[in-house]
């Protein structure tokens, strides 16, 4: 296995090297387009005039080449798709290469990462690809020996007949079987005998990445291109009104400062000189909008969690009345502040605007979204816009805005010149697309059994949209149920923050059930199932989730962790679903000194058939480090619109020393694989907050914990 | 503007600039060697880290003009063939994520082998504990470490 940094078509061919006679089948792994793969001329490919959005080639020499063009973000989707396809081709992963598609004429619907989309959207097709092609080859070594395609079985790259005891390799074959029918039907492998898919396959980009190749956007250079740094309005409700750049222009390096929409852009010939002459700029600005601060938000939020005017998102039954009769009332709120994407390779892109087109290049979660929003921009069609992917240091979310991209084509077309925008930290983190600050107000109404018979969730957010996930557990497990929310919009600009709105409702959600189960007197994993079993026998409107996955996972992680068996260790649960995948938590506190310390979680993850263990587990574990991170320590304040905190010194990431042991494991289910990125996310902030509740007796309302009451004077 | 000739990977370069460019500019925007990464510029990240005689050093917070005829080695020029065994261990315990931050992340874990060849998991948290990664590596960084560390004579 091997990853080549090139991406344009005319190098896939060389790369592919099916000159010689090979053969290029074109497929979709998306529904757009034809559906069946179909063999592609070189000269059609080359061209552009197909309708498939990714390819395969088999050389004669047998090696396969697969175009993958998923945006790669640190998901393994780079690894994960050619496993896919290498897989119902029965092909040696170590004679397949990888290279990443740009974005062209072709129709690449949903080439983007996000909603932890990319696999289950693409499984069949990939899947698909590879067995046609296997079946070609099949038919090709059947034709050549006369004997019956079904008498031929394939292995590591060949086809071979057991009763005659001949063998031919892919190669060999593949100018044959270019000239073959496509298959109309093709039969798929019994996920029994998948090899490769649920192996551990390392990140192909490993070795480039361990040697410090040029991968990641920041790392585009182009001789005669300049470098651009924006100065934006220092904060939320601000606009530009004048700059004197006077001082900034004379400056070694600085070819131009121009100005667009509200922001000036500094333009020369190296970072460091732009980056100074910024410094340098006198910008005025005026205010166009509310200055809010944090302290603000605070009171909003009391305000609008007792407003008349909110959304329902979803009503079952009789509220009222089930509060009205109830034996026990239980009542909670919970808050999350603003926080920041910050991936760690800050936002930049590429951009060149000619007479005859624009050439876009860097890191984007939504190639497409950038590509159409430049030719409305520009006022030309998205024909002449090419768009090339480069490795994205993360992006969690931030890079499914195009707002970066535009900025360069902005520059790029006030100086007429092959322009690179880069962001600083500071920018990045004062600059806005936030995860939004949210409130919650939870109600429960219990029977004199312990029974949750009645349960209300107001949700109150900053630009957050719904911030409920109102058909998600516990909907559809209590009889009478009302779910609303309210909505403050704000100059702070907001955007998807891995596992949007999960990421925080989860937290408040699972906390609150723990609280329920406390005062009800139960056990809460075993009021979870008592609630699910109610679920299942007499459902209450709309499911979004399945019954038996939930209770599988959080059966699975009790078993797991020892749950209620071990002394000396506090333990807190937590179960949540999304994205299409269950992930139930346990975490494990000790106390130390008089304050609890996190030493350990159990997980256990259902997101159907892992195609890759090591990006996977990955996966779950950097979810898991996420989630843990943000709930103790992630904390975006505001004074007057502006982010009070602007780099790392003053935002706090967790660092190694701060990470918890994980036992990991995946419910093995063969169901066709659901979303991965993001589901491991969302219920690991509860998981430990439960356990610094029976730990301290102390419920954690508010994130971040380190600045709660039990962290206060220790963190 | 004024030239610096700078030691680099055992060679010698050239860059024209000022005097208070960060090294990491230097490296990236005028070498070429891009293999050190922008994280913070504050020296909180660790991503820009590069050995400087040998001591793991923030790149982004070291002005070209201090470095006098101290050696630098990037990323580029930690082994010949990418074999240093730091580097051998990443790709054996697959630990790039997002991979932004490993260069910077092998530096530092290069630069206390070298000094301690038999680190302790407390030593090597501690070493490490400047560097961020935002992908959440860090059980595999803690795994790689150790296995470089069989591997370091
Ligand atoms: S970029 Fe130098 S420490 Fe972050
Ligand atoms: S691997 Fe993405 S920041 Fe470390």
């Amino acid at each position: 296995m091997s990853t080549l940094p090139d991406s344009s078509r005319r190098n896939f061919l060389k790369l592919a090297a099916t000159a010689g006679g090979g053969l290029l089948l074109g497929f979709n792994w998306t529904s757009a387009g034809a559906t069946t793969p179909t063999v592609v001329s070189e000269a059609a490919f080359a061209a552009g005039n197909t309708d498939f959005n990714s390819y395969l080639s088999i050389a004669p020499d047998g090696i396969v080449t697969i175009f993958s063009p998923n945006p790669e973000i640190g998901q393994g989707i780079k690894t994960a798709f050619p496993m896919i396809v290498a897989e119902e081709l029965d092909v040696d992963w170590k004679r397949v290469k990888v290279v990443q598609a740009v974005l062209d004429k072709q129709k690449y619907e949903r080439q983007l990462t996000g909603g932890s989309g990319a696999i289950p959207h693409s499984w069949k097709r990939l899947r698909q690809a590879g067995a046609t092609a296997r079946q070609m080859l099949v038919e090709a070594a059947a034709k050549r020996w006369n004997v019956p395609a079904a008498e031929c079985t394939t292995d590591k790259g060949t086809v071979t007949h057991a009763a005659t005891g001949r063998k031919l390799g892919y190669g060999e074959l593949a100018p044959e079987a270019a000239r073959l029918p496509v298959p109309a039907e093709v039969k798929l492998k019994d996920i029994k005998d998948f090899r490769l898919i649920g192996s551990s396959v390392k990140n192909v980009d490993n070795r480039n990445i361990v040697t410090g190749k040029p991968l990641f956007g920041l790392d585009f250079y182009r001789e005669g291109m300049l470098f651009a740094m924006v100065q934006r309005p220092p904060a939320f409700g601000m606009k530009f009104k004048s700059v004197d750049a006077t001082a900034a222009k004379a400056m070694a390096g600085i070819v131009d400062v121009v100005t667009f929409k509200n922001n000036v852009a500094v333009v020369g010939k190296s970072t460091w000189q732009v980056k100074k002459a910024r410094e340098a700029l006198k910008v005025e600005y005026e205010k166009e909008g509310n200055l809010e601060s944090t302290p603000d938000h605070d009171q909003l939020f009391a305000n609008l969690l007792n407003s008349a005017e909110a959304t329902v998102r979803r009503k079952d039954g009789d509220v009222a009345a089930a509060f009205a009769t109830a034996a026990k009332v239980v009542k909670g709120e919970y808050q999350c502040p603003f926080l920041s994407h910050s991936p760690l390779e800050p936002m930049n892109f590429f951009a060149h605007v000619r007479p005859d087109g624009v050439e876009l290049v860097g890191p984007t979660q939504t190639p497409e979204l950038a590509r159409t929003e430049t030719a409305k921009l520009l006022g030309i069609s998205p024909d002449t816009i090419t768009l090339e992917l480069t490795r994205m240091g993360g992006g969690f979310g931030r890079r499914l805005k195009a707002d970066y991209v535009l900025e360069a084509v902005e520059v790029s077309n006030l100086v007429k010149a092959p322009v690179k925008v880069i962001w600083t930290r500071e920018d990045d983190m004062t600059g806005g697309s936030y995860r939004p600050a949210v409130r919650y107000r939870f109600e429960a109404a219990l029977d004199a059994g312990g029974n949750m018979v009645g349960y209300k969730l107001r949700g109150v957010g900053i630009n957050a949209g719904n911030p409920t996930r109102e058909n998600n557990f516990p909907s559809g497990a209590v009889d009478h149920l009302l779910i609303d929310s309210v909505e403050h919009q704000s100059p702070i600009t907001t955007g998807p923050w891995r596992a949007p709105i999960t990421n925080f409702l989860a937290f408040a959600e699972q906390s609150f059930l723990d609280e329920v189960a406390q005062a009800a007197g139960k056990d809460p994993v075993q009021f979870r199932l008592d609630l699910l079993d109610k679920a299942k026998q007499a459902p209450v409107g709309e499911l979004k989730y399945d019954v038996d996955r939930t209770r599988k996972v959080i059966e699975m992680v009790a078993e797991k962790s020892g749950w209620g068996k071990k002394k000396g260790i506090f333990q807190g649960f937590s179960v949540y679903f999304s994205h299409a995948s269950y992930v139930a938590q346990v975490g494990e506190v000790l106390m130390v000194k008089g304050k609890p310390v996190l030493k350990k979680i159990y997980a256990v993850a259902d997101c159907g058939v892992v195609v890759n263990q090591s990006g996977a587990r990955q996966q779950v574990m950097g979810g898991i480090v996420d989630g843990v991170g943000h709930a103790m320590y992630g904390n975006l304040t505001f004074r007057d619109g502006a982010a009070e905190q602007t780099n790392f010194d003053t935002y706090r990431l967790i660092r190694i020393n701060e990470i918890p042991e994980i036992d990991l494991h995946f419910v093995d289910n063969g169901i066709d694989p659901t979303g991965l990125g993001e589901p491991a996310l969302p219920p690991t902030g509860a998981a430990v907050a439960n356990a610094i509740f029976k730990a301290t007796g102390k419920r954690l309302r508010n994130q971040p914990f380190s600045e709660q009451e039990v962290y206060k004077g220790v963190m | 503007m004024a030239a610096f000739k700078l030691q680099i990977n055992g060679r010698s370069y050239q860059a024209d600039v000022e005097p208070d460019t960060p090294l990491l500019w230097v490296l990236r925007d005028h070498l070429g060697l891009v293999g050190t990464k922008y994280g913070c510029g504050i020296a909180q990240c660790g991503a820009c880290t590069v050995h400087l005689n040998g001591k793991a050093t923030r790149s982004c917070v070291l002005p070209v003009s201090a470095i006098g005829a101290a050696k630098v080695t990037t990323i580029e020029g930690l082994s010949a063939n990418g074999d240093h065994p730091v580097q051998l261990a990443w790709e054996a315990v697959d630990v790039p994520q997002c991979g932004y931050c490993q260069a910077g992340q092998i530096m530092t874990a290069a630069a206390l082998l070298k000094q301690k060849p038999k680190p302790t998991a407390g030593e090597i948290d501690a070493a490490m504990v400047g560097n961020l990664c935002r992908c959440g590596t860090y059980h595999r960084i803690r795994e790689a470490v150790k296995i470089a560390s069989t591997k370091t004579k």
